[in-house]
């Protein structure tokens, strides 16, 4: 079983760097190794958008070269989605950025927005690199090394719009039907999901706060620092002491500031693709529950019609084995999935304490440092433990 | 161990205690030099003079306080907090303390006390009240006056302000104050009687003062802009420091949030359940903690906010400064005016315009016997005049002495008092990022065992 990588050719921050060396100790087995960077705007008469630069590196044999680049834009991720939902219903496709955040965004394309969805997109198809399963994916493929043109009558081909959108009615009806009849761990599965779903989702909300209230504690501090030097400029005697308050002020927020870029490095970008992959099995259990449900029509229809028994039977000894297949995909997916989320989840919450501690300590090295200078001046044992150096 | 009885021609004189954590050693020694020195303080009646008696060393606090009701002067209910003021006095020898006097007052008494010693000590810089009404009050803290946290904090603000009084060499030894801490009944009515009242200067009158005095001591002009730098500056603080003790508020509560849902999350997990759940814990404790951090920080808070109402005890000793330079500086323009007038009266000549002047073109001179009559009134209001001039200069001679004097002792007390204060609040975030890396390790133990 694969672990995630998240293997950054371009490691945006230390910390990610952390992360790759933290998988090294698995065997070599990657042979892709993909990157997503370089933003640019395209402006056409109709509308604007962004295309990303995708890099990827492989030993391969199926791949017709070792190197390739191209550019996409976020429908083609959209549609290369929506081919590998197609393709394997059950597994647990990896979660894409929201298409848009409706609160706190006044346009598009600010630099933010795009910076965090380009890190998503990065990490979306990394974990397709990784899936033993969806690696192999021929869609996968065509996306990460067709030219434009290439990729564009690629898309024309299969299952038109109109037959899609036909198949979304009778799936809603066929999902209301399979859910009676789940089997017992998939009832487990679906239970964990719901709950797992509303904590996530109030984790993230939790942490968006935090960042926020972080952010507006630093913006007072900043105006509060520079208030002890204007007071030092009337008071002869304290300038020293006043000065030095400011001082530590200053390097505290400035410790503030650096321990919410390593949140919203570390903890935030992973608690939100968690709350993205929760909505995705919520999809995937439908899905289960509609081909469960197709055998279970069928086999309804055997029982009440008596028309036709050779051909329903034909086609229930199908279903049956789609079902079971679905089913077994599912639930090594689902074991894997789990797996993944534990250390993810782990990574990222000890980051944050990580994140915590180092902001503290800093904090605490600068007080402590500045009153030994005030201690010393008067050669005075403080009540607290002396400073190791000084 | 006797008690000094409230006689009208003693004067009681107790050892000077230190407030709040101040060391005592140098005021006892001034104390002791004062003693030796024989001045006449206060107003000039009589009944400040002083006698040295042998210092006994005494203890005031405010120990409790306590909600009541009463009827007001218009015999309307009112609810208003009470506080007990016990003195104890400290033998010498065995070092023992013997409770000596406890009596309740309430707010209006302390301001009372202290409007009566501004008037009969302006020369002194007299220690402040604590604030009437909460201000700089972030989100959490109450900005009602029955609020128990409030209450608590002006029960150890009042504690202070007699101490600073019963420390200060001059003010400790005022009558009105002895009365104040053992004369619980009719110590109003005392106060009033004293007619201090009466003897404040107008407001008005200081406001003209301050305006058209041409030449106030320099020393006193720059005290009165270091008064008000001092003022603005702290105000500023204290405004932005309250603006920051909330966004800490905010991010400490809402990591508690986390506790909640983590315990709620470990329910369905197997592997990370007990991981989540005792970091959860820890998110709880880390939450809660900065409720005692903040108490802690409203205390330094306090003591910033004495040096911000001590700005307007020293603007009020410029104020009486200006008033009494005013006052000198008019006295000498009315003496010279009515000399010039003698003079033109003696040798005949008018050279200022006035009515007597005009009148007089009008309607014919004057005969000498009436002139005669008038030199001899101006003569006389000008000897009383220079005796009034030297007196006033004298007077304001006195004046500038004692009050930089005292200026002196204060700018010493707040240098070491607001060091003390700054360093203290050092001391605080340090505790606050130990707790801190305590917490958020113990936290990490947790996750990393998920």
């Amino acid at each position: 079983m694969d672990m995630n990588s998240f293997s950054p050719m371009m490691p945006t921050s230390p910390l990610s760097m952390i992360n790759q060396v933290k998988f090294e100790d698995e065997p070599d087995l990657k042979d892709l190794f993909i990157t997503v960077d370089e933003p640019e705007s395209h402006v056409t008469t109709i509308e604007t958008f962004i295309t990303y630069r995708i890099i990827t590196k492989t030993s391969r044999g199926e791949f017709d070269s070792s190197e390739f680049e191209v550019r996409r834009r976020y429908q083609d991720f959209l549609w290369l989605k929506g081919k590998l939902e197609e393709a394997h219903p059950t597994l647990i496709i990896p979660p894409l950025p929201e298409k848009f955040i409706v609160k706190g965004m006044v346009e598009r394309f600010n630099d933010d927005f795009i910076e965090t969805r380009r890190k998503a997109l990065h990490k979306f198809l990394n974990r397709i690199a990784d899936h033993p399963t969806l690696t192999f994916n021929e869609d996968f493929k065509v996306f990460l090394t067709a030219q434009a043109w290439e990729l564009s009558s690629h898309k024309k081909q299969g299952p038109g719009l109109l037959s899609r959108m036909g198949q979304t009615v009778r799936a809603v009806a066929l999902s209301m039907r399979g859910v009676k009849s789940r089997p017992e761990e998939f009832m487990e599965m679906n239970n964990f999901i719901e709950v797992f779903s509303q904590k996530i989702n109030l984790i993230d909300k939790i942490s968006q706060r935090i960042y926020k209230e972080e952010r507006e504690y630093s913006d007072e501090m900043k105006e509060y620092g520079p208030i002890h030097v204007l007071w030092s400029a009337s008071e002869e005697d304290l300038v020293d002491t006043l000065k030095g308050i400011a001082s530590c002020i200053d390097k505290c927020c400035k410790a503030t500031e650096k321990r919410m870029s390593g949140l919203s490095e570390a903890l935030l970008p992973v608690v939100h693709e968690y709350v993205l992959y929760s909505e995705m099995l919520m999809g995937v259990m439908k899905r289960r529950d509609q081909i469960q449900a197709e055998l279970d029509s069928k086999v309804e229809a055997l029982t009440y019609k008596k028309a036709d028994t050779d051909l329903l039977t034909e086609e229930i000894g199908k279903l049956e084995d789609k079902v079971e297949c679905a089913n077994n995909a599912l639930k090594a997916d689902w074991e894997r999935w789990r797996h993944n989320m534990q250390n993810d989840i782990k990574s990222a919450f000890m980051d944050m304490a990580e994140e915590n501690i180092h902001y503290y300590e800093q904090c605490l090295a600068t007080w402590e440092s500045f009153l030994a200078s005030q201690t010393d001046l008067h050669m005075e044992e403080t009540s607290e433990d002396k400073p190791e150096s000084h | 161990m006797e008690q000094a009885p409230p006689d009208l021609e003693r004067q009681w004189q107790p050892a000077p205690l230190e407030p709040l954590g101040h060391p005592d050693a140098e005021l006892q020694a001034a104390v002791d030099e004062e003693a030796e020195v024989s001045r006449d303080e206060g107003p000039g009646d009589g009944t400040m003079t002083e006698n040295n008696f042998g210092l006994k060393k005494i203890e005031i606090s405010v120990s409790e306080a306590e909600k009541r009701t009463g009827r007001n002067a218009m015999n309307m209910q009112e609810t208003y907090t009470a506080y007990l003021i016990e003195t104890r006095s400290v033998e010498h020898t065995d070092g023992q303390s013997v409770l000596t006097d406890s009596l309740w007052r309430r707010y209006s008494e302390f301001e009372l006390l202290r409007n009566y010693l501004l008037v009969y000590y302006p020369h002194i810089v007299v220690p402040p009240l604590p604030e009437k009404r909460a201000e700089f009050v972030w989100h959490k803290l109450s900005a009602d006056n029955m609020d128990p946290d409030f209450v608590e904090r002006r029960r150890i603000g009042l504690e202070n302000f007699l101490l600073r009084v019963a420390s200060h060499p001059i003010l400790c030894r005022d009558k009105i104050f002895y009365l104040f801490l053992t004369q619980e009944g009719n110590w109003k009515e005392t106060v009033n009687e004293t007619g201090f009242q009466l003897k404040a200067d107008s407001r008005l009158k200081a406001l003209n003062a301050t305006f058209r005095v041409k030449n106030p001591d320099k020393r006193f002009t720059e005290l009165k802009h270091y008064s008000d730098e001092l003022q603005s500056v702290i105000s500023h603080l204290l405004r932005v420091r309250a603006r920051v003790a909330d966004r800490l508020y905010g991010v400490y509560k809402v990591h508690g949030n986390y506790g909640r849902v983590f315990s709620e999350w470990s329910a369905i997990e197997k592997e990370m359940g007990d991981g989540l759940q005792s970091a959860g814990h820890h998110m709880d404790v880390y939450a809660s903690s900065i409720d005692d951090i903040l108490e802690d920080e409203e205390h330094y808070a306090d003591q910033l906010k004495e040096y911000l109402f001590y700005a307007e005890a020293l603007r009020a000793v410029c104020r009486k400064h200006e008033l009494m330079q005013y006052d000198l500086e008019m006295a000498a323009q009315d003496l010279a005016s009515k000399k010039q007038q003698c003079e033109e009266l003696a040798t005949g000549t008018v050279r200022t315009f006035s009515l007597k002047g005009m009148t007089t073109k009008l309607f014919g001179q004057e005969t000498p016997e009436q002139r005669e009559a008038r030199i001899k009134v101006l003569e006389e209001q000008i000897n009383e005049g220079e005796q009034q001039l030297k007196s006033k200069n004298l007077e304001g001679r006195e004046f500038v002495k004692n009050a930089w004097a005292d200026i002196e002792r204060f700018k010493e007390q707040k240098n070491h008092d607001l060091k003390e204060a700054l360093i203290s609040y050092a001391v605080m975030q340090i505790s606050m990022c130990k707790k801190g890396i305590q917490v958020w390790t113990n936290a990490k133990e947790c996750f990393s065992k998920m």
